[in-house]
């Protein structure tokens, strides 16, 4: 051992995102903090390197906020992505939290081995709809079905932006790109597909509504299992004509909010009492936050998995850009909870005396052998 | 096809036996019991085995085994060796044919002078062959007769036609039945009942054939005290209980033959041996949806700070290239167990072979390079279970235990395993009060000059802790460059840290060397090709001849193994598979000495015997 001593400054974070869309920031009179004390530009990352106004950096944005606002502890969130245009973002957001961009299509499975060895962390993965929909669409289903606690977000511009215009697994039927030609094939639903494999939360939203987008990823934040974001996130560079739905044209003229809710963290102290309607519709998560879906009976009740079913087929079928949370279900236990290593030690700080059995149990095995 | 119509009886043997002057063999045959897959045979053929072990003679077991799942037949092959020989032999002294399918060629196979023991049941279940051999003793056994009225149970009933063979024998051949009867318990963790209705079986037959059987062969078993102190096992389990006691506390993995015993294992073993305080399990193993899966979460884990590990085989393994590729690159700790088998493809997915050495050290894409750990018996699957989860945290890095078929799946004496000498090898992990003290750090960077750098784990507190793992290019400070000479000094140094490997390995895993005083000719090898070395070693020795003998431990190779080729005159390299593999990279490692490296491989999806590994020196 030298006596050299590893040192390296840190690379300060710079909120430069260069983005159409994002809201502008409102300087704030006096350096705003949040309840763990931490300032908006903590949940930076480094500089884009994304074409400018590609939607993927307007979902960095929104992370940036709703993790702000929620006060999240950036040491105990983990970022993961997997290979596109849209996994490289989560270097773009939160710099001083973990960050693991993967393999293209395989960031469930890191996840599940990172999450299962540490469970106290909040995973929150970004992948594309060519990372997810096509190379990854058997690791995203089994993903589901064990109901791993993350956030999966899906930045849906119906394209292969990093390898330059390929059509992917959510681009339109009869859709024409300039290299690629025409695509004859259906798109796949990631929605749809994920209340099938069992998700318990489901929702699609629009890169270019911060609002909403802010609000799901704060619910989805607590809940118990995975929650997928499917966020369609037009490709300036290769997707972005009138006629794709996932155009920012397409999404500003045709999004149609399925419902309205509020969102009460479970360190804010409110009373049922204080909703004022009768028909709003309170879904308590496990974590003790509460949605409050505002005059349910009005719009789509998320909690009836066939309506949300019906929902998606029909969307499809008529080309309705619907947004909203399509599906939830807060009660299925996730997989940590499964495996039963939900105890506050996590596997990764077992002591090492805890993880080699004594001297005597092997020579009780070995005496058993003869 | 070998369809015989017309059946000859049994010749009479002319050379009949011990009575008839022939001098008794005692401790030294082989005995193979052919089966129907699927009908129960192992409990039988487990207990002779026991049984020569606990009367104290040296015995090996191996299953020969279809890629199916029930009826075809199957081969289950014991030799006693009372000079303590555990290879394979090329023909057994004794054939027990419990399945027509296939019977004559058992029939044919059976070794000069030896023993024919065939169930003779009237149905179509009887062995009807043509046994013209009047150098063989041939022994019918109405297996239905003696063991289905003892068993009420319908079903079990083909079981208990196995348990007659172990009386039958027991009587020819002399086994103790109390002995028969402690294998049993043994097999049965001590439950008297099944101990019990086998030993009414085994009793039965024996009668059987004390009444109705003329010994004319002269094969016998006697005491001896040559298994004292030693245990007997199968290697994915010594393999699993390594790793348990390495501390992995993280398992995924898919079920393929050959290596889905070793999960079964850890699944096994985990509940017992691995509880905290408290009663929590201090592990997780998960069923992956396929191996590609398994690689990542057994990453995803190693990185969030598990001891983690997967085991698998051939086709397995080319699934996880991208990801060991990206682990090398990442550098993230994770076991990889490949329990090898024939390839490729599918290949004899039942059937050994040591076709995976290149594979599995270069997987991976642009200039990886793999630590491998190749264990050679029982004790060593123990061993280097334990030792490869130190290696993979202490460097980072993927490590291969490059098991096989034959040591994983078999049945072998070994010594009892000693409990680990060194404390959990953690590596380089910088905790808060590290980063406090420090100021920051930088991930890939050098600072020891031994290519390891320091890492944080995910959920460390400290604000400087984070860092953002990719298998793009990238700077010491874990940034994406794509800068060539950034490149090109983070490749230089992944270069320097498996130089340490090969230093360190070198020590924990050395090369085991027997060099013989004036030896011009020496074999190296590794693996499960040890046993048939060892015999054919000392039965040359007996001869006059002189033979050196090195067996490599792991990969990269050691540096002393050149100074070993430099002492003799002609090395030939065994190994088990068509390619050569470990001659390629013995070759590479000493280009200056590759003339003296000699192929000396074969790739029949059978162990090694003494006698083609004598011949192919000898040639
Ligand atoms: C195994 C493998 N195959 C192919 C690629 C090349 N590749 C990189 S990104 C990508 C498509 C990404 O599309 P998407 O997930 O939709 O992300 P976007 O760039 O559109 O955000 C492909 C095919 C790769 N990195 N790895
Ligand atoms: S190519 Fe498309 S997806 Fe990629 S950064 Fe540019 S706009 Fe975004
Ligand atoms: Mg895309």
């Amino acid at each position: 051992m030298t006596t050299e001593t590893p040192t390296a400054p840190l690379p300060t974070a710079k909120a430069n995102i260069p983005n159409i869309n994002r809201p502008l920031p409102v300087k704030p009179a006096a350096p705003a903090v949040n309840r763990i004390g931490l300032a908006k530009p903590d949940y930076n990352g480094n500089e884009s390197t994304l074409c400018n106004g590609c939607g993927h950096d307007s979902i960095s944005a929104q992370i940036i906020s709703a993790m702000y606002e929620l006060g999240v502890n950036p040491n105990s969130m983990i970022k993961l992505s997997g290979i596109g245009c849209s996994s490289k973002s989560p270097a773009y957001f939160m710099n001083r939290s973990f960050g693991i961009n993967t393999l293209h299509g395989r960031m469930p499975s890191i996840a599940t081995g990172a999450l299962i060895t540490n469970h106290t962390l909040q995973g929150i993965g970004v992948s594309g709809d060519g990372d997810t929909g096509s190379i990854g669409f058997g690791q995203y289903k089994h993903l589901l079905r064990r109901n791993l606690r993350m956030i999966y977000i899906i930045e849906n511009n119906g394209v292969y932006g990093l390898t330059k215009g390929q059509f992917s697994a959510t681009s339109d039927q009869g859709a024409v790109l300039k290299h690629a030609g025409r695509n004859d094939y259906m798109p796949i639903d990631m929605c749809l597909e994920a209340i099938i494999s069992g998700c318990g939360f489901v929702a699609r939203s629009f890169s270019g509504n911060a609002k909403q987008v802010v609000s799901l990823l704060k619910m989805a934040y607590a809940h118990r299992g995975t929650a997928v974001l499917d966020i369609i996130s037009p490709c300036v560079t290769f997707n972005n004509k009138e006629d794709s739905t996932k155009s920012y044209d397409w999404g500003r003229n045709h999004d149609e909010r399925i419902n309205d809710f509020g969102f009460v963290p479970n360190y804010e102290e409110i009373t049922i009492d204080d909703f004022q309607e009768s028909e709003d519709k309170v879904v308590t998560m496990h974590d003790g936050s509460r949605i409050v879906l505002n005059k349910v009976s009005a719009g789509h009740d998320p909690t009836d998995i066939n309506a949300a079913i019906k929902l998606c087929m029909d969307a499809r079928e008529q080309k309705r850009f619907i947004t909203g949370l399509i599906y939830v279900n807060p009660n299925s236990p996730s997989l940590a909870e499964l495996e039963e290593v939900n105890n506050d030690v996590p596997l990764a700080h077992i002591p090492n005396e805890q993880l080699r059995p004594s001297k005597a149990s092997l020579d009780k095995l070995n005496a058993g052998w003869k | 096809m070998s369809t015989v119509t017309e059946v000859t009886p049994p010749a009479q043997a002319e050379t009949s036996g011990a009575e008839a002057g022939r001098a008794a063999i005692i401790n030294d045959f082989s005995i193979v019991a052919c089966t129907k897959n699927g009908s129960g045979s192992q409990t039988a053929n487990l207990t002779i085995l026991r049984s020569f072990f606990k009367m104290g003679i040296p015995v090996v077991g191996k299953n020969l085994f279809p890629s199916n799942i029930q009826g075809r037949p199957t081969w289950y092959t014991i030799r006693a060796s009372k000079d303590g020989y555990v290879a394979r032999t090329d023909a057994a002294e004794i054939t027990i044919s419990l399945n027509p399918e296939g019977a004559q060629d058992d029939y044919n196979k059976t070794a000069p002078g030896g023993v024919f023991i065939y169930s003779e049941t009237g149905d179509r279940d009887s062995v009807k062959v043509d046994m013209h051999r009047k150098d063989v003793s041939h022994y019918p056994l109405p297996v239905k007769k003696i063991a289905d009225p003892l068993e009420k149970d319908a079903k079990l009933r083909t079981y208990g036609r196995n348990m007659a063979y172990v009386g039958a024998l027991a009587w020819l051949i002399d086994i103790d039945r109390s002995v028969i009867e402690a294998a049993l318990r043994y097999h049965f963790k001590g439950k008297d009942k099944p101990v019990q209705s086998n030993m009414a079986i085994v009793n039965a037959a024996y009668n059987w054939a004390a009444q109705n059987w003329t010994k004319t062969d002269p094969f016998r078993v006697e005491k001896m005290n040559a298994t004292e102190g030693l245990i007997v096992l199968d290697g994915n389990t010594a393999g699993a209980l390594g790793a348990i006691y390495g501390g992995v506390n993280f398992v995924a993995w898919y079920p393929i033959t050959p290596a889905t015993s070793l999960a079964d294992a850890l699944g096994d073993y985990l509940p017992i041996l691995r509880k905290s305080p408290d009663g929590k399990p201090t592990y997780s193993v998960i069923q992956s949806e396929d191996e590609l899966a398994a690689a990542g979460m057994i990453i995803g884990a190693g990185w969030a700070g598990a001891r983690s590990m997967t085991s698998t085989s051939g086709p397995g393994i080319s699934l996880m290239s991208e990801f060991t590729g990206y682990a090398y690159f990442a550098e993230i700790p994770c076991v990889i167990w490949d329990v090898t088998r024939m390839g490729p493809s599918t290949g004899l997915p039942t059937r050994v072979s040591q076709g995976d050495v290149l594979k599995a050290y270069y997987l991976g894409h642009g200039d990886t390079k793999n630590i491998c750990l190749l264990p050679s018996s029982v004790y060593e699957c123990f061993e280097m279970g334990w030792k490869a989860q130190d290696v993979a945290e202490k460097f980072q890095t993927p490590v291969f235990v490059l098991s096989d078929l034959d040591i994983g799946m078999n049945n072998w004496m070994s010594k009892p395993f000693d409990y680990p000498e060194t404390p959990l090898e953690r590596g380089k992990v910088l905790t808060e009060a590290d980063l406090e003290r420090l100021k920051g750090f930088a991930r890939y960077r050098d600072v020891d000059g031994d290519g390891v750098g320091y890492r944080t784990l995910p959920g460390n507190k400290h604000p400087f802790s984070a860092y953002f793992t990719r298998g793009s290019g990238h700077n010491e400070t874990a940034g994406l460059t794509e800068k060539s000479p950034e490149w090109v000094a983070n490749m230089n140094r992944l270069g320097r840290k498996f130089e340490s490997a090969r230093t360190h390995l070198a020590q924990i895993c050395a090369p085991v060397v027997d060099e013989v005083e004036g030896a011009e000719i020496a074999i190296i090898s590794f693996g499960s090709t040890d046993p048939a070395i060892v015999e054919a070693r000392s039965r040359l020795a007996k001869e006059g001849y002189k033979i050196s003998y090195l067996r490599i431990k792991a990969l990269p190779l050691a540096n002393e193994i050149k100074d070993f080729v430099a002492k003799h005159k002609h090395v030939h390299v065994i190994e088990m598979n068509h390619d050569a593999q470990m001659l390629q990279l013995l070759r590479l490692h000493m280009p200056d000495m590759a003339t003296k490296l000699h192929a000396c491989n074969l790739c029949d999806g059978l162990p090694l015997t003494a006698k083609w590994v004598s011949q192919a020196i000898l040639k």
